[in-house]
């Protein structure tokens, strides 16, 4: 595994000193803990772009209480992220699971895995191919929105697939 | 040594492993479950030498904080005190003592010779008017007065309760600054009471839910340094840390001892099924224990290591299970309203500490090992992971207030569900693991 995490370190470390040259680094910090999520690669106009897919194609899903089976609009949202995927073939990507604060770590922990992978499954069910996805759960211990109600929560719940680019192989 | 507060402890347990009460000498009376604090009191350590005058007072100081804290004492206060201790060697004045309703009295004395410290101390029961057990000597180090401090205590508590001792222990927990969605996460070290906080990992990576060894020198936690969760053993001492699992496509996470130290168990996850596995620490062999489709997770051996208690999802939510520790089909424990996790098996044996979820709120409790007489502890908007004192008596877990400014704090609450406090620190913290007694 260390190849594919190393490369994605590296790619997380480049781009980030080019975002703090450039100014493209996102003020929300929306997706969470991986690195390569915290700022946006290229212009969202070029749909070849981390950019384009973040915010045009859409780069997660939200599920409902403790449940990690896809809805119908994570359903046809990931449908677009797969169909990009095939177009885009040397993205690899790196699928974020995460729970609300309404859980314990333990369980939150795997059930943000149980998402990552309910997500994972539809990508490579679409045709993307499974050594080009890895999913990592992150339990609640990155939340995105940090009230304690029904709000900040069900944008908590959500997998998010984090783009790395320029792996050639 | 007759169980002096048989009594209380009857009353406390709730378990009643102990005989019938019996009466004593000494004795706490508890009216309609509510405890009268034993009144107790503790006079400066007489320092035998210029060089032990600080720590007469630093000594007796601890020792009166670990048996307060505990709520079943109660210090009379040297400004009451009638008598002085100025010699170990002289006979107790006792009714003087008497006179001050101290009910226990414990006098000590210190000396010092370079960096070593002598502590001597005697237990008496006052209104018998003679000494209960014999007086002790401890040595150490000037550096490690407070240890001695709670060697003491633990000695006073175990010889008028009739239990173990838990003050001279440590415990290891996740320390954290920054706002929910930014948390910085660092291992902390720190004796029971807050005291020699010390860290053992940066804050440059995720790192959650530590585990002591049976001894006190290891500690299994889950850190996020290759970029997924993973199950690590650090050794106290050097602070060295290696990954214990490493394999691609999986991440691990929920680890725990065995009580001979040698193997781990610990949640694995692939293609999004969580299953517990023990892995012997010495060869990394694994051997997989349960094979649900659901979520198993937060595995904790019985002390004798027979048994495996831990929580699945397979009957559709959050429940205990306890199963052989071979694996095998587990027998359902829980059966009440609301969700149940983080079990975690008491060191007497007894009882099985968890976190319940119900109605929007969280709860520490207990039940017996067969899931019968559950009672719950604590209630918060997030109270989990709860820790045992190594005398079983205790629970500690992490306190999580609600909103964008919440932050998580360490408690401790009796097996009785009295005496909740939160520990004092400076900073957040989380996932706390009980040390043996040292």
């Amino acid at each position: 595994m260390s190849g594919f995490t190393k490369a994605a370190l590296l790619m997380a470390g480049l781009a980030l000193s080019a975002c703090s040259n450039n100014g493209l680094l996102t003020g929300d910090g929306s997706n969470g803990a991986a690195g390569a999520g915290d700022f946006v690669a290229g212009s969202p106009d070029d749909p070849t772009s981390i950019a384009y897919f973040q915010q045009t194609v859409g780069d997660r899903v939200l599920f409902l209480v403790d449940q990690s089976t896809l809805t119908e609009e994570g359903r046809s949202l990931l449908l677009s992220q797969a169909n990009w995927l095939l177009e885009n073939t040397s993205f690899t990507a790196v699928i974020e699971g995460h729970a609300d604060e309404q859980g314990t770590r333990e369980y939150n922990l795997a059930l943000g895995a149980r998402r990552a992978n309910a997500v994972q499954e539809f990508l490579v069910s679409r045709g993307v191919a499974a050594n080009r996805l890895r999913t990592v759960s992150f339990g609640k211990e990155r939340p995105l929105e940090i009230c304690s109600a029904e709000a900040c929560y069900a944008q908590n719940r959500r997998a998010v697939t984090i783009l790395t680019s320029g792996l050639s192989s | 040594m007759m169980r002096l507060f048989a009594t209380l402890l009857a009353g406390l347990m709730v378990l009643g492993q102990l005989a019938a009460a019996q009466s004593g000498p000494l004795r706490i009376e508890i009216t309609e479950g509510v405890i009268e604090p034993l009144p107790y009191a503790v006079p400066d350590f007489v320092a035998e030498d210029g060089g032990a005058k600080d720590y007469g007072a630093q000594l007796a100081r601890v020792i009166a904080e670990d048996l307060n804290g505990t709520g079943l004492f109660r210090e009379i206060p040297a400004k009451a005190h009638i008598s002085q201790i100025t010699n170990f060697a002289s006979p107790v004045q006792f009714a003087d003592w008497k006179a001050v309703n101290a009910q226990a009295l414990v006098t000590g004395a210190v000396s010092v010779s370079g960096n070593n410290l002598e502590v001597k101390f005697r237990v008496y029961d006052v209104f018998a008017g003679q000494e209960l057990g014999n007086g002790l000597r401890f040595k150490g180090t000037t550096e490690g007065w407070r240890r001695m401090a709670h060697k003491v205590a633990d000695a006073v508590y175990s010889r008028i309760t009739g239990e173990g001792g838990y003050f001279d222990s440590r415990v290891v927990f996740v320390s954290e600054t920054g706002p929910k969605n930014d948390r910085k996460k660092r291992l902390a070290i720190m004796d029971y009471d807050g005291a020699g906080l010390q860290y053992l990992t940066d804050s440059s990576t995720i790192v959650l839910a530590p585990r002591f060894s049976p001894k006190g020198d290891k500690v299994l936690y889950t850190s996020y340094e290759t970029g997924f969760p993973r199950v690590f053993i650090l050794d106290v001492g050097s602070v060295k840390r290696r990954a214990l699992e490493d394999q691609d496509g999986t991440m691990s996470f929920a680890p725990r001892f065995s009580p001979d130290g040698k193997s781990v168990l610990m949640s694995i996850t692939q293609g999004g099924n969580t299953d517990i596995y023990r892995m012997d620490i010495s060869s990394g062999r694994q051997t997989q224990l349960t094979n649900s489709p659901g979520i198993d997770t937060a595995p904790s051996y019985s002390p004798d290591g027979s048994k495996i208690v831990f929580e699945s999802d397979r009957s559709g939510n959050q429940q205990l299970y306890v199963m052989s520790a071979k694996g095998g089909e587990p027998t359902r424990i829980s059966f009440g309203q609301g969700r149940y996790g983080t079990p975690v098996w008491s060191p007497r044996g007894d009882l099985i500490a968890f976190t319940k979820q119900n109605k929007g709120r969280f709860h520490i409790g207990v039940m017996r090992t067969d899931g019968s007489e559950e009672r719950l502890l604590t209630a918060s908007f997030l109270d989990e992971g709860p820790t045992w004192a190594p005398n079983g008596r205790v629970i500690m877990f992490t306190r999580e207030t609600q909103g964008a400014k919440g932050s998580s704090s360490l408690y401790s609450v009796d097996v009785s569900g009295r005496n909740l406090k939160k520990i004092r620190l400076n900073g957040g913290a989380s996932d706390p693991s009980w040390s043996p007694l040292q």
